[in-house]
Parts: structure tokens; sequence; C-alpha cells
């Protein structure tokens, strides 16, 4: 009896010291990173090669999605605003809901399981097949040479993104209230003209895009590179990306909107 | 796959993520009219701001003029201070006089300026004296439920 509960103790007490053990293992690889991240801009062909990969592959995904998304937003804000009489506004609900949250957020979790869990596999298979130990041996630094253009590639495709998925998102929109349901296209814009600022919303649904791909491309380099070199490892690697940039994702999309919608 | 065709492949991407950017920004936003040229400053005393808000709107005969800055209480009479930027293009005279209105029925509220007949104009940093408190629509309610109760007590043929 005493036994297992003092277990239960051991075991919280363990994952919390793991937790806290990795967190730290995180910052260090992170500044380690962006040490070597010199080196790796100057052969800037690896780091295109990886927006190739986790952005231009990820368009198809990003752009339908985003385009779905919006044309749901019109359907339902239609059917919710014409209740007020407001149905002109059908422009600033869809354009505001995007470009604030939807378009970083979703983009954010799109771009987690689709590029972000290849980033992790690849890098875990470099691993458990010992690429990476190799690279080590003939003094080629792994991190510079692996891991930093696979991040800076995730940084800049993850804004581009958001900012194609909010656009195609207006367009859903701009689809489903204009085409379809025959609202005014002139109200339709010059109503979202007049409600959305650049500064306020654009900028800042940009610089959410441009946090969370750092938080997601960290996760999964970091992720890859720290899981157990075998099978099991690389798949459990890859869950746990999924998972933990999911959740840093929402987790900083509220403290970020905290800070910048506030008042 | 070898390396030209990468390039091109980022090319396009990294193009069609500005295009977008720039869509964002000119179509969706309103970076094109944003910007006031050179604006000054105005104030005005009002009684009661209603629901009016930062960024608001000044219209003159419902064209947009200005925006409102801050909204401030203050501490010795208690009546709120609006501070509103105005485009330098539009100078008015001194006896404006300045109303808070709502667009619709349930639409966001705004400032409005009333041009008077003055030879004067404002100049930059002064405070409008005339104003017109927001029509708060519970009192507006209950004015009429007052004078309806008046007028059913007194019969019909009086009228």
């Amino acid at each position: 009896m005493f036994e297992s509960i003092a277990n239960v103790f051991r075991l919280i007490g363990s994952r919390v010291v793991n937790t806290i053990w990795r967190l730290g293992y995180a910052s260090r690889f992170f500044c380690t990173m962006l040490l070597l991240s010199g080196a790796s801009f100057r052969r800037i062909h690896l780091t295109l090669r990886e927006i190739y990969f986790s952005g231009v592959l990820s368009l198809i995904i990003v752009l339908v999605s985003g385009l779905f998304i919006g044309m749901v937003l019109g359907l339902q804000g239609y059917d919710t605003l014409q209740r007020f009489g407001s149905a002109d506004a059908l422009g600033v609900l869809v354009a505001l809901s995007l470009v604030r949250e939807l378009g970083p957020v979703v983009a954010g979790l799109l771009f987690a399981s689709r590029a972000g869990s290849a980033i992790t596999a690849e890098i875990g298979l470099m691993k458990a097949t010992e690429q990476i130990a190799a690279m080590d041996m003939m003094a080629v630094n792994p991190i510079a040479r692996i891991v930093a253009p696979r991040f800076w590639g995730g940084v800049i495709s993850m804004p581009l993104l958001a900012a194609m998925f909010s656009a195609m998102g207006v367009f859903g929109g701009y689809l489903v209230g204009v085409v379809l349901i025959g609202l005014d296209a002139g109200t339709f814009w010059s109503q979202m003209q007049s409600s959305v600022d650049f500064q306020r919303d654009i900028l800042n649904g940009v610089i959410k895009s441009f946090v969370f791909g750092i938080a997601v491309s960290l996760i999964a380099v970091f992720e890859g590179y720290d899981s157990d070199a075998t099978a099991e490892g690389v798949s459990r690697a890859t869950t746990r990306t999924v998972v933990t940039s999911s959740l840093v994702v929402l987790g900083l999309d509220f403290i970020l909107t905290s800070f910048m919608f506030r008042g | 796959m070898n390396r030209t065709t990468i390039d091109m492949w980022v090319g396009i991407f990294v193009a069609i993520g500005i295009g977008s950017l720039l869509f964002l920004a000119m179509k969706v936003g309103n970076l094109s009219s944003a910007k006031l040229a050179q604006p000054y400053v105005l104030k005005a005393d009002f009684d009661n701001i209603g629901g009016l808000k930062v960024r608001a709107p000044v219209k003159t005969s419902g064209v947009v003029v200005g925006r409102v800055e801050t909204i401030t209480l203050d501490k010795q009479n208690y009546q709120a201070v609006v501070t509103m930027k105005i485009d330098n293009h539009y100078s008015f005279p001194r006896d404006t006089f300045a109303t808070i209105n709502t667009s619709g029925l349930l639409g966001e509220q705004y400032v409005g300026f009333d041009p008077g007949g003055d030879t004067e104009n404002l100049k930059p940093g002064d405070t409008i004296k005339k104003t017109q408190s927001a029509v708060v629509l519970e009192k507006l309610i209950s004015q009429f439920m007052f004078s309806k109760a008046a007028d059913s007590s007194t019969p019909p043929s009086a009228k």
C-alpha cells in the first residue's frame, strides 16, 4: 500500500524532472542552432531545398483548406448575421476571423501535421541509421548541416502559408457570400476594408504566424534530433511533435491574442 | 529533382506568399486609405460619449475627415475629453458643433462635425466648445414612457 503510493509520487517526480531536463536541453539546442545558422545560410541552397519540402509541398493542403474554411465561415456567418439584419457585415466577419485567428492557427496546425511530422521522422531516421553520427565523424556539424536549414525553412514558409490561407479564405467567403448568396460585392469589400486595419489586424496576424513557425519548427527538429534511435523511438517522436506543437500553437495563440487585441 | 527546378518552385511559392500579403494589405485591409496626411489635433468635451471607441471615424456630412485618437476623463469637471486627429486638408470654423451619432440603429458610433458660420477657423490643439452627447437609448425610452403615461392620464379629446 505504502509502496504503491510512493511509486505514484516517484513517477510524478521523475516526469517533472524529465520534462524540465528536456526543456533545458531544448533551450541549449535552440541557442546552438542559432549560433550555427550563419554557417548554414552560407549554403543557402540547403535552406531553399527545405522551403521546397515544407512550404511548397504544403501549398495544396493549405490553399484547399483555406478555401473551404472561408466558405464555411461565409455560410455560417450569413446564417447568423441575417437574423440581425446585418448580412452586409459578412465580409468583416470572414476577414477578421481569418486574418486574426484562423489563418495563423489553422495554418500552424496543418503545418505541424504536414511538415513538422515529416521533419521529425526524417531527422529521427537519420539518427536511427547513424547518418548523424557519421557526419560528426567527418567533422561536419549535423546541427549546421541538417537541423538549421530545416528550422529556417519552416520559419520562412509558415508566415507565407498563413497569408495564403487567409487570402484564400477571404476568397472562399467572397464566393459564398457574393456569388452564391448574392450579397452586394461593393458592400462586401468596402465594409471589410473599413474595419480591417493593416497594423492592428494583418500585421499582428503575420507576427502570430511567424511565432508559430518558430515554435513548430523548433519542436519538429528538436524531437527528431532527440528521438531514440529505434523504429519505435522515431514513431513516438513523430507523434510527440504533432501533439506538442498543436498544443503549443493553441496556447501561444491565447497568449499572443491577449497581448495584441486587448482593449 | 535537380536544384534549378527546386529554386523555381521556391520562387513561385514565395511570390504567391508575398502576393497574398499584398492582397490582404490592399484589398482586405485599408492600407491604401488609412493614413491621414499630416493630421492635426482637435479636442472636444462631452457630457456622455455613450459607446464611442478609440479609432472611431470623425465625419462631416458623412465624409470621414479624421479619427478619434484618445478618450480620457477630465478629473475637474468629470467630462469626457475626446482627442481627434483631423486631416489637414480640412479646417473647421470656431463655432463647429460636435455631436456623437450612431450609424444605423445598432451601428458603430462616430463623431459628427456640423460647421458653423464663424470666419475664424479652429487652430490645432483647440477645444470644440459646442458639443452634444451621445443619445442613450434607455434615457430616450424612459422619457418616451413617461410622456406616454402623462398623455394617457389626460382624455384623448384634449389633444
